[in-house]
């Protein structure tokens, strides 16, 4: 075929008529395809001319910005973003010290930093392990300080987002693998375990985190023997260790059962033992299976750490509706609650996109 | 190599049971069991001596003791002076009442929404979208907060409330709505529909007889719900037709009649059934999307109608994906309807807190709660076990 012959051909071919393609051709498709479709975008239009302008009003324009008195505030329509100049403090860390709260700052970013480098399948490597092993004590040491200089923070004054990441992370690091032991024991076949690991599992699932919560923190003093009291904060960590155990076990058994039975058949004609045989051969591939399912164990887990706040203790939204208690700033609830709204949103979005590309990148074998 | 059999012989026996996987898996048994119970034993006695030291008795006695609180909102009579056993009662109403409206809201909202995902308009699915991350990522105590935020602070007082029809007020004591005024045509219409859904039922099992002996089809599902819109009116036309509402009327510094719904019940519902709703239209969203559309076709190729494809090919194998999952959501709005102490709604876990902190008696307390929800959850579970079973591919 010559240069001419493709020029001429070209020419008898006609571009689509205009109202097909560009941006008139995608409204056409996509908002007015049929008369109902017409008619719902314009409600929503509408909609949106009402909402918006006096919305971005409120938040904006209106709004009173900087450190004033709660007072000037009171005398406009608009958002009081004073509010969060004088409560952010409160609000991210509860009542740890002012002056020593650069140490939660930073305990909270390695936090972040080692978790979002976990989060990379090319991070998976030996190495990875060495970090966790370096950043744990780091935390615990920024946090409770008393040696290196750093004065000492009782736990009891922590709060904020680092007590909600806090709460959540070691909850989900103990509640995983006692998860994973709860899940085999669901699928063995010796009917004592598999009874009480499903007794467990069902009983724990069975009542609103709320119960465990007041279990942890009223019943488990009277179980201990006299003079042995566990503080409050353990207690709490401990209910939530085992709220998440019983939910992770679930997802895991998903992935569990949805094995093919070869798989153990091979696993047991190589003549490998019962912990081998899980270790090598059936927990990966499971676990595998089951990431979606405990990405979404995760973000709810993540969201039910803040029932902690009906026991007492200050995390993110404790101290949120601590900050709300002061008399001269009563009201600015709107701005409070969005504030921390954000906080979380920001935490369980990023959290349920990462378990759709995890999804995806590891389903690369048997996708076709 | 070759062990000479003499040498073994006293490890041997030892060795031999070791290597039974059916002895040593007695043997682990009976070490869990040994376990579980010397911990369990630990902690019982534990708890004798130390209730015994704070001189609280033990038992469910104190349901019979005068409870001394007064519940802001109750289904049955209660007092102050009532026993602990009715408070628990009330509480224990309140739950199922805020559980079982929100239950039928979210499903209704949450299918609405699931459908509008799906929309070919670009902003009815985005905005839908929308909707469920915002909903779905941000923890549901939270949001009960802003509900109960925007009721009590930022809606007017009853003097300036709004009254977006006439007779429905919403002001910062809450929503109130018209209530019809007590008649007995209400209890016949009441009977009448009992009687309609019996006959439904009747009629159907008839019909799926007749057309198992004969081919011939009945149309069911129309005369159904005839009779089951058309009986409650005839009950209430035979009543003689009452249409007196009583309106809520400004009263000093409330409102007086018709319907409350206090600002701490209509928090509640609203923040339960629009979380809930999210995680339905997920739910719902997948299971439209899970039936191959090879299915639509096949079905319109033999000819079928589009109301018919949907009824009978696209909802059942729709279902079988959708209600096992929205079950356990049906769940988990129960169970979260025990954040209802968080804002003051009398629910059975308010109840309990209250009673706990005066009694003491936290074991009893903690054990009427977990027995309360976990009947609740296991007869869900036998129900979904046997739908399951009944509605599950046969494979061969």
């Amino acid at each position: 075929m010559t240069m001419s012959d493709t020029q001429q051909e070209s020419k008898t071919y006609q571009r689509p008529p205009l109202a097909r393609i560009g941006a008139i051709g995608w409204l056409r498709a996509n908002l007015f395809n049929t008369w109902y479709n017409s008619l719902l975008t314009i409600l929503i239009l509408w909609m949106f001319y009402k909402i918006i302008p006096p919305f971005v009003n409120w938040a904006l324009f209106d709004a009173v910005w900087g450190k004033v008195e709660s007072t000037v505030c009171r005398q406009t329509d608009g958002a009081c973003w004073a509010f969060l100049y004088e409560k952010a403090n409160l609000i991210l860390f509860g009542l740890y010290p002012f002056e020593e709260q650069w140490r939660p700052t930073i305990a909270m970013l390695i936090f972040i930093a080692v978790v979002a480098t976990s989060c990379h399948p090319s991070a998976w490597r030996k190495s990875l392990i060495l970090a966790w092993v370096i950043a744990v004590p780091a935390i615990a040491i920024l946090m409770w300080g008393g040696i290196l200089g750093l004065s000492y923070v009782p736990n009891t004054r922590w709060g904020g987002l680092p007590l909600t990441l806090l709460l959540s992370g070691v909850g989900l690091m103990f509640g995983f693998p006692i998860g994973v032991l709860l899940a085999l024991g669901r699928r063995s076949n010796m009917p004592a375990i598999r009874t009480l690991c499903v007794t467990y599992i069902e009983l724990i699932r069975g009542v609103p985190l709320i119960t465990i919560l007041f279990m942890a923190s009223v019943m488990f003093p009277l179980f201990l023997p006299t003079g042995l009291t566990i503080d409050k904060l353990l207690r709490a960590q401990i209910g939530l260790i085992m709220f998440a155990s019983a939910y992770l076990a679930e997802a895991v058994r998903g992935g569990l059962q949805s094995l093919p039975s070869g798989q153990y058949e091979a696993a047991d004609s190589l003549g490998l033992s019962y912990w081998k045989k899980m270790r090598l051969i059936i927990l990966p591939q499971a676990l595998r299976i089951s990431i979606p399912a405990l990405v979404n164990s995760f973000i709810s887990f993540f969201k039910d750490t803040s029932l902690v706040i009906i026991i007492g203790l200050f995390d993110l939204m404790g101290a949120t509706k601590a900050a709300l208690t002061d008399a001269a700033w009563r009201g600015f609830y709107k701005e409070a609650y969005l504030f921390t709204a954000v906080i979380y949103f920001v935490f369980c979005f990023f959290m349920s996109k990462y378990s759709q590309y995890l999804e995806q990148r590891l389903n690369v074998g048997t996708r076709r | 190599m070759t062990v000479p059999a003499g040498v073994d012989t006293d490890r041997k026996g030892v060795s031999a049971i070791w290597n039974d996987p059916q002895t040593r898996g007695i043997i682990y048994q009976a070490l869990a069991l040994i376990l579980v119970v010397l911990v369990g034993w630990f902690l019982f006695s534990n708890t004798l001596q130390n209730l015994e030291e704070r001189n609280i008795s033990t038992g469910f006695g104190f349901l019979d003791r005068s409870a001394g609180f007064s519940i802001s909102e109750s289904l049955v009579d209660y007092e102050a002076s009532d026993t602990y056993g009715r408070a628990f009662l009330v509480g224990l109403l309140n739950t199922f009442q805020v559980a079982l409206l929100g239950i039928f809201l979210a499903t209704i909202l949450g299918t609405i929404v699931g459908i509008l995902r799906l929309s070919t308009n670009w902003l009815v699915a985005k905005l839908a979208s929308v909707y469920v991350e915002v909903l779905r990522n941000i923890p549901v105590l939270l949001q009960l907060f802003v509900w109960y935020g925007v009721i009590t602070v930022s809606l007017p007082s009853p003097r300036q409330a709004f009254e977006p029809m006439p007779g429905v007020f919403l002001s910062n004591r809450g929503f109130m709505i018209p209530a019809p005024v007590e008649d007995p045509a209400y209890s016949y219409m009441g009977i009448a529909f009992a009687v309609a859904i019996l006959l439904s039922i009747t009629l159907r099992i008839w019909a799926r007889r007749r057309q198992y002996l004969t081919g011939a089809q009945f149309p069911v599902f129309p005369c159904s719900v005839g009779m089951l819109i058309g009986l409650p009116i005839l009950g209430w036309l035979i009543g003689g037709a009452p249409v007196v509402f009583e309106l809520p009327v400004l009263q000093g510094f409330n409102f007086q009649g018709g319907i409350t719904l206090s600002p701490e019940f209509a928090a509640l519902l609203l923040g339960l059934t629009t979380y809930t709703s999210a995680f339905i239209a997920e739910i719902v969203r997948g299971g439209i999307l899970g039936v191959d559309y090879g299915q639509t076709e096949a079905a319109a190729s033999l000819g079928l109608r589009r109301v018919r494809i949907l009824r009978f090919i696209i909802l059942p194998q729709a279902l079988r994906l959708i209600v096992p999952p929205t079950t356990s959501q049906y769940l988990n709005l129960t169970k979260n309807s025990s954040l209802a102490v968080a804002i003051g709604y009398p629910d059975l876990v308010s109840v309990g807190n209250t009673t706990l902190n005066q009694t003491g008696q936290a074991i009893e307390a903690v054990t009427i709660f977990m027995a309360v929800y976990l009947s609740f959850s296991l007869s869900i579970s036998v129900f979904m076990n046997w739908y399951n079973s009944r509605i599950a591919l046969v494979e061969r």
